[in-house]
C-alpha cells in the first residue's frame, strides 16, 4: 500500500493548541513540507513570535528560539549571522509583525537579511482574546473596537506586503491566502520560493498568509473562510509584490 | 610631580592632538597619565578641550576642575578656564586670538602670538605645537625630546611630511617662553 | 608583558572583547560609547566576525539574544537611555539562560539627562531593571586597564553561568585615554561546547531557546533554578578591594572612577595622620558584603561616595546591618566629586557631624542640606 498523505518529518506529532478552523495548522504544515522537500530539516532554525504561534516550536521538529513580541526578525538576524549556512525562518502574526515589531521587519528587509518570514495575517489579536490589530478591517468589530474599527480615531489597515515591497532591500514579497485548496497550493509555491531564495543567498523573503480566526471573529470555520475571501482579499489583494532581480 | 592641565581652543585648532601627544610622552617617560576629552554637543562649534594629567602617583580623577596649567588658544577658552586655574598656575595664551589686558594677578600668563609664529614657520596649523612647546618650556612635565620622538607615533601617517614642521613649532614655543620666565 | 598602549577606554574595551574571542556585535549609536561600535565595525571584519548596526537598542539586544542562542560569543554596548530600551531583551536573555556581555558607558539621567559621567544606573544594573526575578553579574571598573581585564573575564563568566554580564562604566571610563596592557589572550574563539545552542538539529533532538513557561510549577522550578545559580555567583564571583582595613575606623566606600578619587583622598588623609580606609566593590552584583563583614565591628562610620543621589548606599546599609552609621556624599549629572569636598565630609563624619550630602546644597542654600 502506498501512503498518499503523511505527516511531514519536520512536524512533531504533538496535537496543536490551535482552535478548530484556524489556519495556523495549514501554515505550519506547508512550511514543514517545504523544509522536508528542500531536505533542510537538520539545518533549519525557527523563530517563534508572541501570539497564537508562540508555541510553534512544539510542532516543528527543528531547533527553535522563542522571541519577544515583535522581535523575531532581530532574533532571526542574530541567528543567521552566526550560522549563515543554515536556514532561518521567523513565523509571526499580524500584531507581532505589523504593530509592535514594525521597525524590526522593515529593517530586516532593508538589510536584505537572508531570512524567510512567514507572516500570518488574520486581522485580529488572537492569543490575547480578539483585540484590534493594525490589520483589522475598517468597520470590523473586535474587543477594543466594539463598534467596529472607526478609521477616524483608530486608523486604517496596514498593508505590510505593499509597504515592504517598497523597501529596496526586500528580495521577495508575496501575499497568499489559505481559504481554499487552490490558494493553499499557491501559498505553498510562494513559501517554497521564499525558502529557496534563502538557500540561494538571495536575501529577505516574506510570505504573507491571509488566515482565519473563527474564535475571535465569532464565526464558524466555514463562515470564516468565506469572510477571508469576501472581506479580506478586497483589502489585501493577493499576488507577488516583489520578485528580486539579480544576485 | 602632579600636573593637571587643560588645553582648549576652537575645534580644528588641534588641542586634542597636543593633549594626546603630551599624554603619550608622559607614558613613554614611565609616568602615570590620563587624557579626557570634552565630548558631545560641546564639540560642535565653540570650544573643544581636553584634560591631561601627568603624575608620579596614580591619577585619582582624570577630570580636571583645578588645573595647574592651561593652554587657551581662543577667547572663549581663556574666559572659561583662566578662572579655575590654581593660584600660581601657568596660563599659555595664544595672543593672536586672545587680546586681553586684565588677567588675574595670582597666575603666570605667557602671551605667545602662536598663529603669527606658525605662519612664519610655514603653516598656521602648527599654532597648537607652538603652544605645547610653550607649556613644556614653562612647566617641564616631560622632556621636549620625548615629545619630538613621540610625534611620528601620535600624528597620523598621512601628515608625516609635516613632522619637521611640527618639531620646529615645538622648539619655537619652547624658546619663546624662556625669555618670559 | 607587552608595552603599554595609550588608548581611549571605549576602544580598549572593544579591543579586549575581540581578544576575548567576541565575534558578534550588535548595537546602536549613543553618546558617550560610540567609539565601541565604531571600533568593532572595523575590527570585527579583520577577525572574520560580524558587526551589525541595528535600527534601535531594542533590536540590538534581540539580535544578541538570537546570536547567543545560536552559540555565538556576542556583545552589545550602549549608554543609559539605550540600556533602558534593552531591558526587555535582557530579561529574556536571563530567562532563557543565554550568555552575553553588555557594556553600559553610563551617563546622567533620568530621561534624556546629560552625556557626562554618572553612576545613576546602579539600581538599573544591579536590581534587575527589567521584569522578573533575574540578576546580572555587574562589574564596575575604575580604570581603562581594569575595564579591559574585566571585559575578558566577563565573556568567560557569562559562558560559565549562561547568564548576561554587564560592564558598568561611566563616561570617564569610556572617553579617557590611559595606558593599557592587553591580557595575553588571542582572538581565537574559545572552544567551549554549547550543546544547547540552536544550530540545526542534525543527528539530535531539537534545541529550544525560550523563556516562556506557562505552567506555574514549571516556572516556579525554573526561577528556583536561576536562584541557585545566582547563589553560586554570590559565593564564587564576588570581587572587591579593601584598603587599610586592619587599622581604619572610618571607611570611604566607592566604585568605578569615583573610587580613584576617594583613594587619593584616603592617601592624603592617612599621610596627615587620619586613619581612613576604603572599600571598593568591583562586582556591584554580587555585592561584596564580605568586605563589610570584615570591618563592621571595628568601624565607626562609612562614607559612601557616588555620582548619584544615593544608590549603592542601600547595599552598603544592608551589608552593615545597622551596626555602624553610613553617610552619603554625591554629585550627579556629570558633576564629579572633588577630593577637597570628599575630605571635608570625612572630617565631618569623624567629628560627629552628619556630612552634607552634596555640594549642590552648599552652593544653593549655603549648606544645611541633608
Amino acid at each position: 500500500m502506498k501512503p498518499v498523505y503523511l505527516r511531514p518529518k519536520s512536524l512533531t506529532g504533538t496535537v496543536t493548541h490551535y482552535c478548530p478552523g484556524c489556519t495556523h495548522g495549514i501554515a505550519h504544515r506547508l512550511v514543514a513540507e517545504i523544509i522536508d522537500e528542500l531536505d533542510m530539516q537538520g539545518k533549519t532554525i525557527g523563530v517563534a513570535s508572541v501570539g497564537c504561534s508562540v508555541f510553534a516550536y512544539n510542532y516543528f521538529d527543528v531547533d527553535f528560539q522563542q522571541a519577544a513580541h515583535g522581535r523575531a526578525p532581530a532574533v532571526a538576524t542574530g541567528i543567521k549571522r552566526v550560522h549563515p549556512d543554515k536556514v532561518v525562518f521567523a513565523y509571526q502574526g499580524d500584531g507581532d509583525l505589523a504593530s509592535i515589531g514594525a521597525a524590526e521587519i522593515v529593517h530586516a528587509a532593508a538589510r536584505r537579511e537572508n531570512i524567510t518570514v512567514i507572516f500570518l495575517n488574520n486581522a485580529i489579536y488572537g492569543m490575547t482574546g480578539g483585540q484590534m490589530a493594525p490589520t483589522t478591517l475598517p468597520g470590523q468589530k473586535t474587543t477594543t473596537s466594539p463598534f467596529g474599527r472607526d478609521t477616524a480615531g483608530q486608523g486604517y489597515p496596514l498593508r505590510m506586503s505593499e509597504l515592504l515591497s517598497t523597501v529596496e532591500g526586500a528580495y521577495y514579497i508575496a501575499r497568499c491566502s489559505l481559504h481554499n485548496a487552490a490558494n493553499i497550493a499557491r501559498a505553498k509555491r510562494a513559501i517554497r520560493q521564499a525558502f529557496s531564495n534563502q538557500i540561494q543567498g538571495k536575501g529577505f523573503s516574506m510570505v504573507e498568509l491571509l488566515s482565519t480566526c473563527p474564535t475571535n471573529w465569532r464565526m464558524t470555520p466555514g463562515k470564516a473562510l468565506e469572510w477571508v475571501e469576501k472581506e479580506m482579499i478586497p483589502v489585501y489583494p493577493l499576488g507577488e509584490f516583489k520578485i528580486g532581480e539579480g544576485e | 610631580m602632579n600636573h593637571r592641565i587643560i588645553m582648549a581652543g576652537f575645534g580644528g585648532q588641534g588641542v586634542m592632538l597636543i593633549g594626546t601627544l603630551l599624554t603619550y610622552s608622559g607614558m613613554r617617560e614611565g609616568k602615570k597619565v590620563s587624557w579626557l576629552p570634552s565630548y558631545g554637543p560641546e564639540m560642535r562649534g565653540g570650544t573643544a578641550n581636553c584634560a591631561v594629567c601627568v603624575s608620579d602617583r596614580p591619577i585619582a580623577s582624570p577630570v580636571v576642575t583645578e588645573p595647574s596649567a592651561v593652554i587657551a588658544m581662543n577667547l572663549p577658552s581663556f574666559d572659561k578656564f583662566s578662572k579655575i586655574l590654581v593660584t600660581g598656575g601657568s596660563l599659555i595664551i595664544n595672543s593672536n586670538l586672545v587680546n586681553v589686558e586684565n588677567i588675574r594677578e595670582d597666575i603666570k600668563p605667557y602671551r605667545i602670538p602662536a598663529n603669527d609664529e606658525a605662519v612664519n614657520l610655514g603653516s598656521e596649523r602648527v599654532a597648537n605645537m607652538i603652544c605645547l612647546g610653550g607649556l613644556l618650556g614653562v612647566e617641564g612635565i616631560v622632556s621636549i625630546d620625548t615629545v619630538i620622538e613621540a610625534l611620528p607615533e601620535v600624528i597620523q601617517e598621512r601628515y608625516h611630511h609635516l613632522l619637521d614642521l611640527n618639531e620646529e613649532a615645538l622648539r619655537c614655543g619652547y624658546e619663546m617662553v624662556q625669555e618670559m620666565k | 608583558m607587552s608595552e603599554p598602549i595609550l588608548m581611549k577606554g571605549n576602544e580598549a574595551i572593544a579591543e579586549a572583547a575581540v581578544r576575548a574571542g567576541c565575534k558578534f556585535f550588535f548595537g546602536y549609536p549613543i553618546t558617550p560609547q560610540n567609539e565601541i561600535p565604531e571600533y568593532m565595525s572595523r575590527r570585527l571584519q579583520e577577525v572574520g566576525g560580524v558587526f551589525v548596526q541595528a535600527e534601535s537598542e531594542v533590536s540590538s539586544i534581540n539580535m544578541v539574544y538570537g546570536a547567543s542562542g545560536a552559540g555565538g560569543r556576542v556583545m552589545t554596548s550602549s549608554s543609559s537611555p539605550g540600556i533602558s530600551l534593552m531591558l526587555e531583551g535582557i530579561s529574556y536573555i536571563a530567562g532563557a539562560e543565554l550568555p552575553c556581555v553588555i557594556v553600559n558607558i553610563s551617563r546622567g539621567g533620568p530621561g534624556l539627562g546629560g552625556i557626562q559621567p554618572s553612576q545613576a544606573d546602579y539600581f538599573q544594573a544591579t536590581k534587575g531593571g527589567g521584569h522578573g526575578d533575574y540578576k546580572l553579574i555587574v562589574y564596575g571598573p575604575s580604570s581603562v586597564q581594569e575595564a579591559c581585564d574585566l571585559m575578558v573575564k566577563a565573556f568567560d563568566v557569562a559562558d560559565k553561568y549562561r547568564n548576561p554580564v554587564m560592564i558598568l562604566g561611566d563616561g570617564m571610563i569610556g572617553q579617557m585615554m590611559e595606558p593599557v596592557v592587553f591580557p595575553g589572550v588571542t582572538s581565537e574563539s574559545p572552544a567551549l561546547e554549547k550543546p544547547w545552542a540552536t544550530c540545526g538539529n542534525e543527528g539530535r533532538e531539537p534545541n529550544l531557546i525560550t523563556s516562556i513557561h506557562l505552567d506555574p510549577e514549571v516556572l516556579d522550578a525554573h526561577n528556583w533554578k536561576l536562584y541557585e545559580k545566582y547563589k553560586a555567583m554570590e559565593r564564587d564571583e564576588v570581587m572587591y578591594e579593601s584598603y587599610y582595613e586592619d587599622d581604619s575606623e572610618w571607611f570611604l566606600v566607592a566604585y568605578g572612577t569615583v573610587a580613584r578619587i576617594c583613594i587619593s583622598v584616603m592617601e592624603k588623609m592617612r599621610k596627615e595622620g587620619t586613619k581612613v580606609g576604603l572599600i571598593r566593590p568591583i562586582t556591584l552584583w554580587p555585592f561584596p558584603k564580605a568586605a563589610f563583614d570584615e570591618v563592621v565591628d571595628s568601624a565607626k562610620g562609612f562614607l559612601c561616595v557616588e555620582m548619584s543621589t544615593g544608590q549603592m548606599i542601600e547595599d552598603v546599609k544592608l551589608a552593615v546591618e545597622g551596626k555602624t552609621p553610613v553617610y552619603f556624599y554625591g554629585r550627579t549629572g556629570g558633576a564629579v566629586p572633588i577630593p577637597r569636598n570628599i575630605e571635608e565630609r570625612v572630617l565631618d563624619m569623624i567629628s560627629g557631624k552628619v556630612p552634607v550630602v552634596t555640594d549642590y546644597f552648599d552652593n544653593i542654600h549655603g549648606g544645611g542640606g541633608a
